[in-house]
């Protein structure tokens, strides 16, 4: 428990100690790299504002993140399902997955104009591939003889997705949340980024246009935080259904 | 009265020209009650016969029956193991145990009002192969003897007709294999239940079966049928006796050796 708390907790100061002492000591001007005294007065000044904005950008994250459970999760057993869909989805899907999805945000505002919509959906479309391959894969592994027990009962394919399958592409389920979710948030700020009238993204570019880069960095470290804490959530909630998975037992 | 008959049974994966023959020309009967075993070399196609006789995969020639009826689709009253237990590791024991029965038919129907009266009988099987006190366990728990264990009740719990067993013990260490050699003949003898057993293990094969099937190599054709008359019940003595390891010894020849 103590590795656990005291040790990230005293890397994370002596990171931004370093931080400090190097503006310090170099006298690095304010609008490239303020030091952390600075970041953390900013972040407190304009606590107001920054919260506001950070609230948009993490109710969009989480539409985003839903949606694209629910989805992922749909796409990846309807792939998993047969080989002959799987052949014919996931050449379309990866190519879908190439493209970088800044590229899409413009064509999103233009049909849903400005506002938390293209945030939503760009937060959906970045994170429902690593969903569904996930869960895909956890299906199309399961092991051929373990569904001849069951087919020679008499199990339909359905009886061997409930009993088998689907239990069996959890854990795989719930190690890709915390790939998407992360994933999301990205997505929700590139879109805010491009265009939006709300949001961390948005915030940090009007900050930037006006030089205000205390204010940047004071949004970048909103940023990682509210990262860590949405890793964290989707980590407690792998360990806590699928902990046979972990051979740790007790909490199944 | 035989329960499975074969007559002149070819099977092969794929279709046309391309397919790829892996049993020719196969004829045995299985009377009920019997134990027999298939011995040969590996890739001979023993398996298929397994997934053939099960009703998995379809002859490409001759006609396969059981109880006097075509089978054309899988028969539902076997409980097959294989060489990995492949129990569901989020259930303990006990609820591996009780898979088959939440599928199949007549269990299946009623199986959440009836679930304690099943949980008893399987939690009786489980103690009969010796996992007294084992049932709660989930299956990184057990050993691999166990895991084999509680795999053979899983095959048994719905009381299957026919028991196939594709070489259930080749993953575990002599002294372990040897005593689930004696688990299985003791179920065997107190339910009388049809086994088929698929090894590559001669003695298995002699110590357990009364009759065993000697398969040639790929396609595999049945090359002999031999009856064992050694007097049950068999105790693992036996296995030292002359008349057993000139057996083994006959079976060797037939499968011959390769220097």
């Amino acid at each position: 428990m103590a590795i656990k708390v005291v040790s990230p907790a005293a890397f994370t100061l002596a990171l931004f100690l370093l931080w400090q002492l190097v503006c310090a000591a170099f006298t690095v001007p304010l609008t490239i790299l303020p030091a952390p005294s600075d970041v953390f007065a900013a972040l407190w000044q304009y606590r107001a504002p920054i919260a506001d904005n950070s609230w948009v950008t993490l109710w969009t994250t989480l539409a985003g993140f839903t949606i694209a459970t629910v989805f992922g999760m749909g796409l990846g057993i309807a792939i998993g399902w047969h080989r002959a869909i799987y052949a014919g989805i996931y050449p379309v899907l990866v190519g879908f997955n190439s493209i970088p999805k800044v590229a899409v945000v413009p064509v999103l505002i233009l049909w849903f104009g400005l506002g938390e919509i293209p945030a939503i959906l760009t937060a959906f479309l970045i994170s429902f591939f690593p969903i569904a391959v996930n869960v895909a894969t956890g299906l199309a592994t399961t092991e051929p003889e373990l569904e001849d027990v069951l087919r020679a009962l008499g199990a339909s394919k359905l009886d061997i997705m409930k009993k088998v399958g689907i239990p069996r592409s959890l854990p795989y389920f719930f190690g890709s949340l915390k790939v998407a979710i992360t994933l999301a948030f990205v997505g929700a700020v590139v879109s805010e980024t491009v265009g939006a009238n709300k949001g961390l993204g948005k915030l940090m570019l009007d900050a930037q246009a006006s030089f205000q880069v205390p204010i940047v960095f004071a949004g970048l470290l909103v940023l990682a935080v509210l990262g860590i804490v949405l890793y964290a959530m989707t980590a407690v909630i792998e360990a806590r259904f699928t902990g046979w998975a972990f051979r740790g037992g007790a909490n199944r | 009265m035989s329960l499975v008959k074969l007559d002149r049974v070819s099977m092969a994966y794929g279709r046309g020209a391309a397919a790829a023959r892996v049993i020719e020309d196969v004829s045995l009967e299985i009377a009920s009650g019997e134990f027999i075993a298939v011995v040969g070399p590996s890739g001979c196609g023993k398996s298929s016969l397994m997934k053939l006789i099960s009703g998995l995969h379809p002859p490409l020639a001759g006609t396969l029956t059981l109880e006097g009826r075509p089978v054309t689709g899988p028969i539902k009253s076997v409980g097959m193991a294989f060489q990995h237990s492949n129990l569901l590791p989020w259930r303990n024991a006990l609820d591996n145990v009780l898979l088959p029965l939440e599928i199949v038919e007549p269990f299946r129907r009623d199986f959440k009002k009836d679930r304690k009266k099943h949980a008893r009988r399987a939690k009786e099987l489980l103690e009969h192969v010796g996992l007294a006190g084992f049932t709660q366990k989930f299956p990184w728990e057990l050993s691999g003897g166990m895991q084999q264990r509680a795999s053979i009740c899983r095959a048994l719990i719905h009381e299957p007709e026919i028991l196939m067993l594709d070489e259930p013990f080749a993953a575990l260490d002599a002294f372990t294999r040897e005593e689930l050699w004696c688990t299985l003949r003791d179920i065997q003898a107190e339910r009388k239940v049809t086994v088929m057993l698929v090894t590559h293990d001669l003695r298995e094969a002699v110590f357990l079966a009364d009759t065993v099937y000697v398969m040639s190599d790929r396609p595999g054709r049945i090359l002999r049928r031999c009856e064992v008359n050694i007097a049950r019940p068999r105790d693992l003595d036996v296995t030292y006796t002359q008349a057993f390891q000139d057996l083994v010894h006959e079976l060797r020849t037939l499968i011959g050796i390769k220097h």
